[in-house]
């Protein structure tokens, strides 16, 4: 594989690789036919983020050829040291000219190449380990909810909250009223918490597709880190959702660029032996596990780590919100990626 | 040459500094009319607590003092460079405009107590700071004669590079050729290697004569209290010797135009590993 990003989409992809860092320890890198992919996921595996980057993005872009089994070759490199090379994003700005990355598999080494003003070049050659497909199963047509809003709004709100809450919890009302409230564990007691409540018109979104009251709690953290990109780009950012404990997809598009994260939300309030899981053990999964067994119940995203197509994960939402109601069109587009 | 009798006594007195009665006699006596050009010099070697002062008629700081005797033909004492600092800046380190910090420095030889006058405003200080044995300087013997490759770049190409080299390296490979790569900055660290070009055709690089292709490691532990004299510089000189060794001279401007140069020496590192590409 081998790609060039020259000009103003080098500040983008240091952006890009900055949200990412707030998800995961290491990058996945693929490259696909339908652009570079760009993938992260936490050790707890509530919290996935994809990046990918449309042919066009690029000023050259080559996947390169399959291999035996008919796959793009792919790895992940260490998180740290990806971001150290993107970690100036004023300078990127200033002196970056052109970033070429470049990935051989018979070489061992993936190359990341900036060409700095003054004729300075900095190539670096970075260690990988070979991985298999990093994917989150999750569809935005089978969520019932959605908003989108310019990430302004989003950035405002999100503002008044402390750089330390771990989780928020995102409501709609009725007349759609969307709040934002920081989540406040129920063994805390009352007298001692600070609870912030910030409540959005409907008309500050351009679009609130709720069909009923709903409330899904999901950690900010790595919100946030999304929104920061969010907000350089310029782009709206939707929020599908659905009930409490299933995960929240958070999306930007736009020709040149997709990016999605999934977050797991917090299950419903009986079950709050669940929320000691949320940041448990690492749920990883065997290539030949059957999902669709008992999942519904975890509060992990389930990962795809094979190519072999598996059954999207839950139940689809007829169980959820039968009843017929003008917010319930399924929206367009949506991609299972 | 008579002994120089104290400030105020003959001819050449410092400016602005109190005098001394007490009839001691200096063999070094340095004024400055700005103890901030001093302070900020030595603040670009001070990473290590002490410091050897070597004074002679060519002194290094011989440029930016008002006055520079010295009676023996070199002068030399260690001092903790901590103190030194504390000592110039006491009247504090912020610069605003049209104050400046008179500084008159002396000492009367072996034994005694570096004397440090300063006066700001009116107001003076009297500073004795012990000197100690002075130790071994280290002599490079790195000569002109000897000097293989010779760079002159503009600081501000290097400063960043410095400051966002990869610390998990144990050394930086410096690599002078007439050929590509021209100029190269490499290093080894965990996660694989980094290489950082310069073109010799670059607008940053003053000067370029390298007759030989040369590729030295250096320890970067060495290399890294260099940077402080990067930050302060305006240009510097990298030049490479027959035995690898490393010389960086630092161009400084001071506030009032002055040059002053910090130089830093640094040996190859023994056990040499095959380049890796």
């Amino acid at each position: 594989m081998k790609c060039v990003v020259i000009g103003g989409n080098v500040k983008v992809l240091g952006k890009a690789v900055h949200a990412l860092s707030r998800i995961g320890d290491e990058l996945y890198v693929e490259p696909t036919e339908n652009g570079l992919s760009l993938r992260a996921v936490n050790s707890s595996r509530s919290a996935y983020a994809c990046f990918l980057f449309a042919p066009l993005f690029f000023q050259l872009y080559e996947a390169g050829g399959p291999d035996a089994h008919g796959e793009l070759f792919r790895c992940k490199v260490l998180m740290k040291t990806f971001l150290a090379i993107f970690r100036s994003l004023p300078s990127l700005e200033k002196t970056v000219s052109k970033c070429l990355i470049s990935l051989n598999p018979r070489a061992s080494r993936l190359v990341v190449q900036l060409h700095y003003k003054y004729g300075v070049t900095k190539t670096h050659n970075l260690s990988f380990q070979e991985c298999e497909l990093l994917q989150a199963i999750f569809d935005k047509q089978l969520c019932t909810s959605t908003l989108c809003a310019s990430a302004r709004v989003l950035v405002d709100a999100v503002v008044h909250f402390p750089v330390t809450l771990a989780e928020v919890t995102l409501g709609v009302g009725p007349s759609g009223k969307v709040s934002l409230r920081n989540y406040v564990d129920e063994e805390t007691e009352p007298s001692k918490t600070m609870v912030t409540e910030l409540c959005l018109s409907e008309d500050e979104f351009q679009d609130v597709r709720v069909p009923q009251e709903t409330q899904v709690t999901f950690c900010l953290k790595e919100f946030r880190g999304l929104l920061s990109f969010a907000e350089s780009s310029n782009l709206p950012l939707s929020i599908h959702f659905d009930t409490p404990g299933r995960p929240a997809v958070f999306s930007l598009e736009d020709p040149l660029l997709e990016v999605h994260l999934v977050l797991a939300t917090l299950a419903d309030s009986n079950a709050s032996s669940q929320a000691q899981t949320a940041n448990g053990a690492c749920h990883k999964c065997a290539a030949d596990e059957d999902f669709a067994v008992d999942d519904l119940e975890s509060y992990m995203i389930a990962m795809e780590t094979t190519t072999v197509p598996l059954p999207v994960l839950w139940v689809s939402a007829d169980t959820v919100a039968g009843q017929s109601s003008p917010y319930s069109q399924p929206r367009g587009a949506g991609r299972g990626q | 040459m008579p002994l120089l009798l104290p400030a105020g006594a003959g001819a050449g007195a410092g400016a602005g500094a109190g005098a001394d009665g007490s009839g001691a006699r200096y063999v070094l006596v340095a004024s400055l009319d700005k103890a901030r050009h001093l302070s900020t010099m030595l603040r670009a070697v001070h990473f290590r607590d002490v410091a050897t002062c070597v004074a002679t008629a060519n002194g290094l700081k011989a440029g930016i003092f008002q006055e520079f005797v010295v009676q023996e033909e070199s002068v030399t004492f260690r001092i903790n460079l901590t103190i030194l600092l504390d000592c110039l800046t006491i009247f504090g380190t912020s610069s605003l405009p049209g104050t400046s910090t008179a500084l008159r420095m002396c000492y009367c030889g072996y034994g005694y107590p570096l004397t440090l006058f300063l006066e700001e405003g009116g107001v003076v200080t009297v500073c004795k700071i012990n000197t100690q044995e002075p130790e071994e300087t280290l002599d490079f013997d790195f000569c002109s004669t000897n000097v293989v490759n010779k760079i002159i770049l503009q600081s501000e190409g290097l400063r960043e590079a410095f400051a966002e080299l990869d610390m998990t390296s144990d050394v930086l490979q410096i690599t002078m050729s007439p050929e590509k790569p021209y100029f190269r900055l490499s290093t080894f660290g965990n996660a694989g290697s980094a290489h950082l070009d310069y073109l010799k055709e670059s607008d940053l690089m003053e000067v370029f004569q390298c007759n030989q292709t040369q590729t030295n490691r250096y320890k970067i532990s060495l290399l890294k209290p260099s940077t402080k004299a990067l930050a302060l510089s305006c240009k510097v000189s990298i030049r490479t010797d027959t035995r690898g060794f490393l010389s960086l001279q630092y161009m400084i401007r001071n506030e009032d135009g002055q040059i002053c140069f910090v130089e830093y020496y640094c040996c190859p590192d023994e056990d040499v590993a095959e380049t890796e590409l």
